[in-house]
């Protein structure tokens, strides 16, 4: 890339953003080159989305200039943003399930334009940019790589001049992955500049240009990825030097301690995937790897191992040898089997409860915190000391609102919480999502001595990365069935990917709307 | 300078307690207005709705036996309400309950004595209980919202009182009144204050929401009745069956208002006519939320609304104003309450007014 003469496409000078809690954002400063790909990276908290949300005019600034083409700007909305120029691709994207392709893209559109008219620009957008896509396919037969498709065209429809990106390869396939990248370089060669958010380090090492890295709301360093490591860029995000899994080289496995055999089951509502046929075993002291794209029956499986969900046949689940399937959760936990669902707050725990009585939920009946149907306050409290003593969890004491916590304190809790129980069999699903590279490592070594103990784990995950570093074992859940196990040592990155993609990557129009 | 709402990092505690007496003032002062802006002395009829029955001690029975009914139905319904059950229907239950009550009653004839009460009383749980597990089965079984259903079971209730006083149960020697004959001694509730009408239920009135606060804060049922209220999700994945919950927080709603129902009946009335239903059960449902869904809150937000009940008698003769004021007084607390609840989890702070920006793009 050569250096031009041509202001930066955008500057931000002393942003500034404060919350009731503290400043966001600490005078952050840097700019982006016209056709330049920017990543920024900072662990959860640091203050990206608050200082994206500002550059598409969610959010005003307290403090501090946005600068666009060298013109002093205030971003007032999104719609401002728009018109300037900016689009932005969220995490979480915003569709409605039971409308069209065409349909969605027309109602985010600002201006009205004609449906024929539309489909001609959006045929010829995708065409430009070689992106599949059937634009009267209905939303909800589509895979999350083909509904990220959605948003980028929308985004891609308006001319962008700078294309802002949210996470967008967590929910992605490794091949998905590659796609997108050759979409986004191509734009970058036109001109197109792109602020890239992530977390994954080797993306951001293959596909930017420059790299931003923030830190409790203050920019820590602007370098460029390929010269740094990843190590180097995870270190500079979290001020410290990160720490490897520690485990012994010569691990044994014991007998198994989780089967799963034949387990089909439907769980109620209209857009839960059912489980069909699925048989592993996990053995004890082993780490078994749930690898998939979201949405293909990972959270059928972890309320199926539960017991949130109760399997029709009794012996489709066994736990330490006694088959557990026909019972409910509370049952299942005094045979020895935790789990720690995807959801944190309104699942795992209770928003506005205290880690007193969120530490009750789960453990009451385990270490007798009830006696003669009355909870004992005092040993509730105790074990919630201690699960915050053991995992280092940041808040005020045991009477701290679940809520108040961030999310990597919360999950450290709420994985303490189930760890500390000694449980024979944990099934945890995303143990790291959404939780900083310090409290990921933690939880992975928490994970890891569990193990050591000799419990058998369960860890479905949409990481790939954290599986292949974290696990013995590794199977591939699509559409409710699961593969055939594979050592982690032995596994290929592309079968891997192959598998998560099914018959929903490429070539998946087979698949009826 | 203009108001801004800010989140707070925790619910404040002070305001949980500050704002149902912030209400209540509240709501004194705009009835003071209000009335006065109709000409009517709108001080005089504040002090009369709100003091006068708390300064007047020949007044003090009447709001005890008037708090009682509300305090109990108060109890059950906020058991529901943290449970997020909205049983809207207490009124009909504690109908049929003062109906199952009475039909132990006639069943025995002559025959009365502690057993026989203490038979009426269940029987008035028990027929309280079964007017709202319709629409605990309705909601759990179906999803209908038992809002709407244990609403319209009300009017099913005043219909079914409205038969059984004017038919079968009617008192052959009432000179064709619809009403049932009156309760004789023998199955009538004690007097536990002598020279009052101070009745038994006034006492179970005082001791009930002690049991109640026991439960609901150191009880597994009241730890699962709060989680299914706060996270269903969170309620299953620690193995609590919301469905279960949903049912027993419901009957236990019902159930305490046909308790209130049968005590009003064998303690106080003595006597079932078509006047039987005076609206104890939605008044109940402004006494829990003045209570903060508390079992203690309640207890105080009873006596409120009983004294508001008394004291708008008293204001009917002093200032010449209709007893429904009363009514108008306890909704605009109920509104007044809602209201400041935002006060618990916001602060008001007042900031300088924004200087205006330029707008991009246009």
């Amino acid at each position: 890339m050569e250096p031009s003469s041509l202001p930066p496409r955008l500057e931000l000078t002393g942003i500034t953003k404060r919350f009731p809690g503290g400043l966001a954002n600490d005078h952050v400063g840097f700019a982006v080159r016209p056709g330049e790909i920017h990543a920024l990276l900072g662990e959860n908290g640091a203050g990206k989305s608050t200082l994206v949300k500002m550059i598409y005019g969610i959010m005003q600034p307290d403090a501090g200039e946005i600068a666009w083409n060298g013109q002093r700007v205030t971003i007032q909305n999104p719609k401002a943003a728009r018109r300037l120029g900016i689009g932005m691709v969220f995490q979480h994207f915003s569709l409605f399930e039971a409308m069209t392709v065409l349909e969605n893209i027309a109602l985010g559109m600002d201006a009205n334009i004609p449906a024929r008219a539309l489909e001609a620009k959006i045929l010829q957008v995708m065409g430009q940019y070689g992106l599949k896509l059937d634009p009267h396919r209905i939303v909800s037969t589509l895979s999350v790589g083909e509904r990220q498709r959605i948003e980028i065209v929308r985004a891609l429809l308006l001319n962008p001049k700078l294309l802002i990106m949210d996470e967008p390869t967590s929910v992605l396939t490794p091949q998905e992955v590659e796609q997108l990248f050759v979409v986004l370089r191509q734009l970058a060669a036109e001109g197109c500049s792109i602020l890239y958010i992530s977390h994954k380090l080797h993306e951001i090492k293959a596909l930017c240009d420059t790299a931003t890295i923030l830190r409790g709301g203050k920019l820590v360093d602007t370098c460029d990825p390929k010269v740094e490591t990843s190590r180097s860029m995870a270190e500079k995000m979290i001020g410290g030097s990160l720490k490897d899994i520690q485990r012994s080289a010569d691990r044994g496995f014991g007998p198994a301690k989780l089967l799963v055999k034949g387990l089909s089951l439907t769980p109620p509502g209209a857009f839960a995937v059912a489980l069909r046929d699925i048989s592993f075993a996990v053995r004890a002291g082993e780490i078994f790897g749930i690898a998939g794209v979201a949405g293909n029956g990972q959270n059928s499986l972890l309320l199926a191992l539960s017991g949130e969900e109760v399997a029709p046949d009794h012996g489709a689940v066994v736990v330490n040898g006694d088959a557990v399937g026909g019972l409910a959760a509370k049952e299942r936990r005094l045979k020895g089997m935790a789990s720690v669902p995807e959801e944190r707050n309104g699942h795992a725990a209770v928003p506005t409860f205290s880690l007193t009585d969120n530490a009750v939920l789960t453990a009451r009946d385990r270490l007798g915190m009830v006696r003669a149907g009355l909870i004992d306050a005092r040993a509730a409290r105790t074990y919630a000391g201690e699960v915050i003593e053991a995992f280092s969890v940041k808040a005020t004491g045991p009477g701290a609102a679940a809520e108040s916590l961030s999310g990597g304190n919360l999950q450290k809790y709420i994985m303490g919480r189930e760890i500390l129980q000694k449980p024979q069999v944990l099934v945890v699903s995303q143990p790291t999502w959404g939780v900083d590279a310090g409290a990921a490592a933690a939880i992975h070594q928490a994970l890891v001595d569990l193990a050591a103990t000799g419990s058998a784990i369960v860890v479905i995950s949409q990481d790939l990365d954290e599986l292949l570093s974290l696990c013995d074992t590794l199977a591939v859940i699509n559409e409710g069935r699961l593969s055939a196990p594979m050592k982690v040592a032995d596994a290929r990155i592309e079968e891997i990917g192959l598998l998560m993609g099914g018959i929903h990557g490429e070539g998946g129009s087979t698949h009826a709307a | 300078m203009r108001l801004k709402l800010e989140k707070r990092q925790e619910p404040s505690m002070a305001m949980l307690i500050a704002t149902p007496i912030l209400a209540v003032v509240a709501t004194m002062f705009i009835g003071m207005i209000v009335f006065d802006f109709l000409g009517i002395d709108g001080f005089r009829a504040v002090i009369d709705i709100f003091l006068t029955p708390l300064l007047a001690s020949y007044k003090w029975q009447d709001v005890a036996v008037k708090a009682a009914p509300l305090i109990i139905i108060a109890l059950g319904l906020s058991v529901g309400n943290r449970a997020q059950v909205w049983n809207i229907g207490a009124e009909g239950q504690y109908i049929i309950g003062a109906l199952a009550a009475a039909g132990v009653g006639i069943a025995f004839g002559p025959v009365g004595g502690f057993f026989v009460i203490l038979l009426m009383i269940i029987a008035g749980m028990i027929g309280g209980s079964a007017w709202a597990a319709v629409p605990a089965v309705l909601r759990t079984r179906f999803n209908v919202n038992e809002i709407l259903s244990s609403l319209m079971l009300t009017y099913v209730a005043a219909q079914v009182l409205s038969y059984m006083v004017g038919g079968p149960w009617k008192d052959p020697n009432g000179r064709n009144f619809p009403a049932t004959a009156p309760l004789t001694e023998a199955q009538s509730l004690p007097i536990v204050v002598p020279g009052t009408t101070i009745h038994l239920g006034v006492l179970i009135a005082l001791i009930l929401p002690f049991v109640f606060w026991l439960v609901m804060s150191r009880a597994v049922f009241g730890y699962q009745v709060r989680v299914v209220g706060s996270s269903p999700q969170a309620a299953r994945h620690g193995g609590f069956d919301s469905r279960r919950t949903i049912i027993s927080t419901l009957m236990i709603g019902g159930a305490m208002a046909g308790l209130a129902g049968a005590l009003e009946f064998t303690g106080a009335l003595k006597a079932i006519n078509l006047g039987f239903p005076s609206g104890y059960g939605f008044s109940a449902i402004i006494v829990s939320f003045l209570g903060r869904l508390h079992p203690i809150g309640c207890l105080i937000a009873g006596i409120v609304l009983a004294v508001t009940y008394v004291g708008g008698q008293v204001a009917q003769t002093t200032v010449h104003i209709p007893n429904a004021t009363a009514g108008i007084f306890q909704a605009m607390m109920l509104f007044l309450i809602l209201a400041s609840d935002i006060l618990i989890r916001y602060r008001v702070r007042f900031v300088p007014s924004a200087k205006p920006q330029a707008v991009a793009g246009e």
